[in-house]
C-alpha cells in the first residue's frame, strides 16, 4: 500500500507533527483540568515548577526520566521490527530479579562498580528472558505478540508476587522485599553532575544508572542504523514479505529483536532497585513499562526523539507530584490521563491533523512556485 | 454432602464472577469479528462502571446509571472506531491510550465530584440492582440435590446475570443468522468483497464498535451496580484482559466465549477458595499460581499447543477503499 499522504520536510515530519499531537493532548488534559473545577494555567505553573523549580526537583525529574528511557528504548527497538512490545512492565518486572540477586549475592563483599556490571547482566538476561518466550511464540508458533506479552505481564506479576512473599524475602520479615542491600548494592549519585551547573541534587535518588540510560540510547541507535542486524530488522519492520525474499530469517530476528526489547527493558530496573530503593519490592516497576509506548510513540522511535520525550515524561512524574501536592483535587491520576492522551493523540491518531498540514504546505509550496514563475516571466 | 455444598457454593460464585467477563467477551466478539481489535474492553469496562456508580448515586436510580453506563461505553467505543477505522490508526496503540484516560479520568473526576477516594458513594437499595428469587425458591431449598441447585444456582442472581447468559444464544444468533451478522463477519475476512457487494465496510464496522460498547456497558453496570454497591477505583482489576483471553481461548465463537469465561471464573472463585488449604497429592497451590492460570492457558492455546486460534483474517488491519 502507497503511503496516501504526501511527503512532508523532515522539519515539519519530525518537529512540528509531532508537537501539534502533543499539543493537542494537552489542551484536552487541560479541559480535564477545568472540569474538575481547577485553573489549568496554574497547573501547567506547579507542573514546570515542580520539574525545574530546584535542583533536587530536576534530580527528581532525570530520575524519572532514567526510567523512561530504558522502557522507552524497549517499545522501540521492538517497534523497528514491526513487533508491538506491550510487555515492558512485565521484563522490567522480572529483570528486578537479575538485578537483586546481583546485589544479594555480592552487595557486603564488592564495591558498586563490581557489583553494577553484574547487575546490568543479570537484568538484561532476566529481561530478555521474560521476552525471548512471546518472541519465540511469535515466531515458531504464530501467536500473537501483543497478547501474549499482555499475558505475561500478568504471569510476571503473579511470579513476582510469589518470589517477594516466599523466596526472595528475608526470615521473619512480613514486608514483600528483599532485604536493604548494603553498600554495594548502591550506586552512586550524579550530584556532581548537577553540581557542575550549580545546583544541589539534595535527596534526589538521580544516579548513574542515567549514563547508562544515554549509552544504551546511543548503542539503540548505533544498532538500528548502523548495523546489519538493524538493517534486518528495519527491512522486516516495513515489509515482511520483502524481508523474507531478501533471505533474511524472519523467525531469527524477531527473537532477537524481541530479546534486544526486554533486555532494554530489564535494565530499567536497575535504576528504582540500586539507584533509589536499594531493594526490590513490590511493584516497583509502576506502569514506567507502559509509559515506554507514549515515550516511543512520541520520540518516533529514535533514540534522539526518546531521550527528550523520556524526560517530557519525568516532568510529568516530578511536575505531577507537585500539582498533586498544591492543588488536591488534582492527584497524580493527572498524568494516567495525559499519557493516554499523548498515546492516543501521538499514536492512534497520528495522522489526524496531517491532511491539514499537508494542505498548507502544498499551498505553500505552490505560491512559491508561483512567484519563480513571475519572476521569470 | 458437604462436597456437594462447597461444590453449589463455588459454582454460584463462578457465576457471579464470570458475568462481566462474559458481556466484555462477548463485546470483544463483535468488534474482533469485524476485523477491529480491540483490547480496550478494560477501559470500556471502568469507564461504564464509574458511568453507573456516580449516575445512580446521583440520581437513586439503576436505570439511569445503566443507561449512563452504556453512554459512556459507547461514547468511548466511538473514539476506538475513529481512530482505527477513520483515521486507519494503529487498533492496538488506540485501544492502550483509552484505557489509560479512562483509568487516570476515573479517579481524577470520581475524587472531584464526590471526594471519597475515588470510589462514588455507597448505593442504597433502589439505586442497585436486587437479587431475582425464582418462585418456590425458599421452599424447596431444602429437597436433597435439586433443592440447591434450583434454589442457589439458578435463583438468587440479578437481572444483568440472566441477560448475561441470555446474551449468548442472542448474539450467536445475531453473527450466525441474520444479515447483519453474515456482513459483519466477512467484513472481518475480506473487507474487499463486502465494499465489491456495495456495503459499507466503514458504517459495519461502526456498527460492530457500537454493540461492544454497548455490551462493555453492561458489563461495567453490572460491576458497581450489582457485584458491588458502587464504584471503586480500578475496579476491573485486569477483568478486560482475561475477557480478551477468554474471547481468544473460544477461538472467537460464542458458545465457547461462554465456557471459557465460565472455566475462568471458576478458575477465580477456586483460588479464592482455595487460600492456604492443602489439595490432595500436590499439595499447597500457590495462590499466585491459581491466579496466573487463565494468562497461562491462553498463552498455550495461542502457540497452538490445544488446537489451534485462528484469529479472523482482516483483524487489525484499517481498510483503505482506493488502490
Amino acid at each position: 500500500m502507497s503511503t496516501p499522504y504526501a511527503k512532508l520536510p523532515g522539519w515539519v515530519e519530525y518537529g512540528l507533527v509531532p508537537l501539534i499531537n502533543l499539543a493537542v493532548a494537552f489542551i484536552v488534559a487541560g479541559l480535564v483540568v477545568l472540569l474538575v473545577g481547577e485553573n489549568p494555567f496554574e497547573a501547567a505553573y506547579h507542573l514546570i515548577n515542580g520539574a525545574f523549580g530546584r535542583g533536587e526537583y530536576i534530580g527528581f525529574t532525570l530520575y524519572y526520566a532514567t526510567t523512561f528511557i530504558f522502557t522507552g528504548l524497549a517499545v522501540a527497538v521492538a517497534f523497528h521490527c514491526g513487533l508491538f512490545n506491550i510487555g515492558g512492565e512485565g521484563q522490567a518486572y522480572v529483570g528486578g530479579i537479575g538485578v537483586a540477586l546481583a546485589c544479594l549475592w555480592l552487595d557486603q563483599t564488592m564495591p558498586w562498580y563490581v557489583v553494577f556490571p553484574i547487575a546490568i547482566v543479570g537484568s538484561a538476561f532476566f529481561g530478555a528472558l521474560w521476552a525471548f518466550l512471546p518472541g519465540w511464540l511469535q515466531a515458531k508458533r504464530g501467536s500473537h505478540i501483543v497478547i501474549t506479552t499482555i499475558m505475561f505481564n500478568f504471569i510476571a506479576s503473579s511470579l513476582m508476587v510469589y518470589l517477594l512473599t516466599r523466596v526472595l524475602k528475608p526470615l521473619g520479615s512480613m514486608a514483600p522485599q528483599t532485604r536493604t542491600f548494603a553498600e554495594g548494592g548502591q550506586l552512586p549519585k550524579l550530584d556532581w553532575l548537577l553540581s557542575i551547573f550549580g545546583l544541589n541534587i539534595g535527596t534526589a535518588p538521580f544516579n548513574i544508572s542515567f549514563l547508562l540510560a544515554l549509552v544504551a540510547a546511543f548503542a539503540v541507535w548505533v544498532l538500528i542504523w548502523r548495523t546489519k542486524l538493524g538493517y534486518e530488522m528495519r527491512t522486516m519492520g516495513h515489509s515482511p514479505s520483502a524481508a523474507r525474499y531478501a533471505g533474511i530469517r524472519e523467525s531469527r530476528i524477531t527473537v532477537i529483536a524481541m530479546m534486544i526489547s526486554g533486555g532494554l527493558a530489564g535494565m530499567m530496573a536497575l535504576n528504582p532497585i540500586m539507584g533509589e530503593q536499594f531493594r526490590m519490592q513490590l511493584d516497583f516497576v509502576q506502569g514506567a513499562g507502559f509509559v515506554g509506548i507514549a515515550v516511543a510513540l512520541m520520540g518516533r522511535s529514535h533514540p534522539g526523539g526518546i531521550i527528550p520525550a523520556a524526560i517530557l515524561f519525568g516532568v510529568l512524574y516530578q511536575g505531577g507530584a507537585e500539582i498533586a501536592f498544591e492543588m488536591p483535587s488534582i492527584s497524580r491520576d493527572m498524568i494516567v490521563i495525559i499519557q493516554g492522551l499523548v498515546i492516543l493523540f501521538a499514536g492512534a491518531l497520528e495522522n489526524m491533523f496531517r491532511p491539514a498540514i499537508t494542505r498548507v504546505f502544498a499551498m505553500r509550496g505552490q505560491r512559491a512556485a508561483a512567484v519563480v514563475q513571475t519572476k521569470g516571466a | 454432602m458437604d462436597f456437594f455444598h462447597v461444590l453449589v457454593v463455588l459454582l454460584e460464585s463462578t457465576i457471579r464472577v464470570s458475568v462481566p467477563l462474559v458481556f466484555a467477551a462477548l463485546a470483544g466478539l463483535f468488534t474482533e469479528r469485524a476485523g477491529v481489535f480491540d483490547i480496550g474492553l478494560e477501559g470500556k469496562m471502568l469507564g461504564a462502571a464509574f458511568a453507573a456508580g456516580a449516575a445512580a448515586a446521583v440520581t437513586q436510580s439503576v436505570w439511569i446509571g445503566l443507561i449512563a453506563a452504556i453512554l459512556i461505553s459507547v461514547l468511548l467505543s466511538l473514539v476506538h472506531g475513529y481512530a482505527s477505522i477513520t483515521q486507519r490508526g494503529n487498533q492496538i496503540v488506540s485501544g492502550v491510550a483509552i484505557n489509560f484516560i479512562v483509568a487516570g479520568s476515573t479517579v481524577i473526576l470520581g475524587e472531584a465530584w464526590f471526594r471519597q477516594g475515588g470510589r462514588t458513594p455507597a448505593l442504597a437499595e433502589g439505586a442497585r440492582f436486587q437479587i431475582v428469587n425464582f418462585p418456590g425458591a425458599d421452599a424447596i431449598r431444602e429437597v436433597p440435590i435439586l433443592g440447591p441447585i434450583y434454589a442457589d444456582l439458578l435463583s438468587g442472581h440479578f437481572l444483568l446475570t440472566y441477560l448475561a447468559f441470555a446474551m449468548v444464544p442472542i448474539s450467536w444468533w445475531i453473527l450466525y443468522r441474520t444479515r447483519f451478522g453474515l456482513r459483519l463477519r466477512a467484513v472481518g475476512e475480506n473487507p474487499g468483497a463486502v465494499d465489491t457487494a456495495g456495503i459499507s465496510v466503514i458504517w459495519l464496522r461502526y456498527r460492530a464498535v457500537i454493540c461492544c460498547g454497548i455490551l462493555c456497558g453492561f458489563a461495567g453496570a453490572y460491576l458497581s451496580l450489582a457485584m458491588t454497591a458502587g464504584f471503586v477505583k480500578g475496579m476491573t482489576a485486569g477483568k478486560g484482559y482475561i475477557a480478551l483471553a477468554a474471547l481468544i481461548f473460544a477461538k472467537w465463537r460464542p458458545k465457547n466465549v461462554m465456557l471459557a469465561c465460565l472455566l475462568f471464573g471458576f478458575l477465580d472463585a477456586l483460588a479464592i477458595r482455595l487460600q492456604g488449604t492443602p489439595l490432595p497429592l500436590v499439595g499447597q497451590v500457590p495462590v499466585q499460581l491459581m491466579q496466573a492460570l487463565p494468562y497461562i492457558l491462553t498463552v498455550i492455546l495461542l502457540a497452538g499447543f490445544i488446537g489451534k486460534a485462528i484469529p479472523p483474517k482482516a483483524g487489525g488491519v484499517p481498510y483503505v477503499k482506493e488502490r
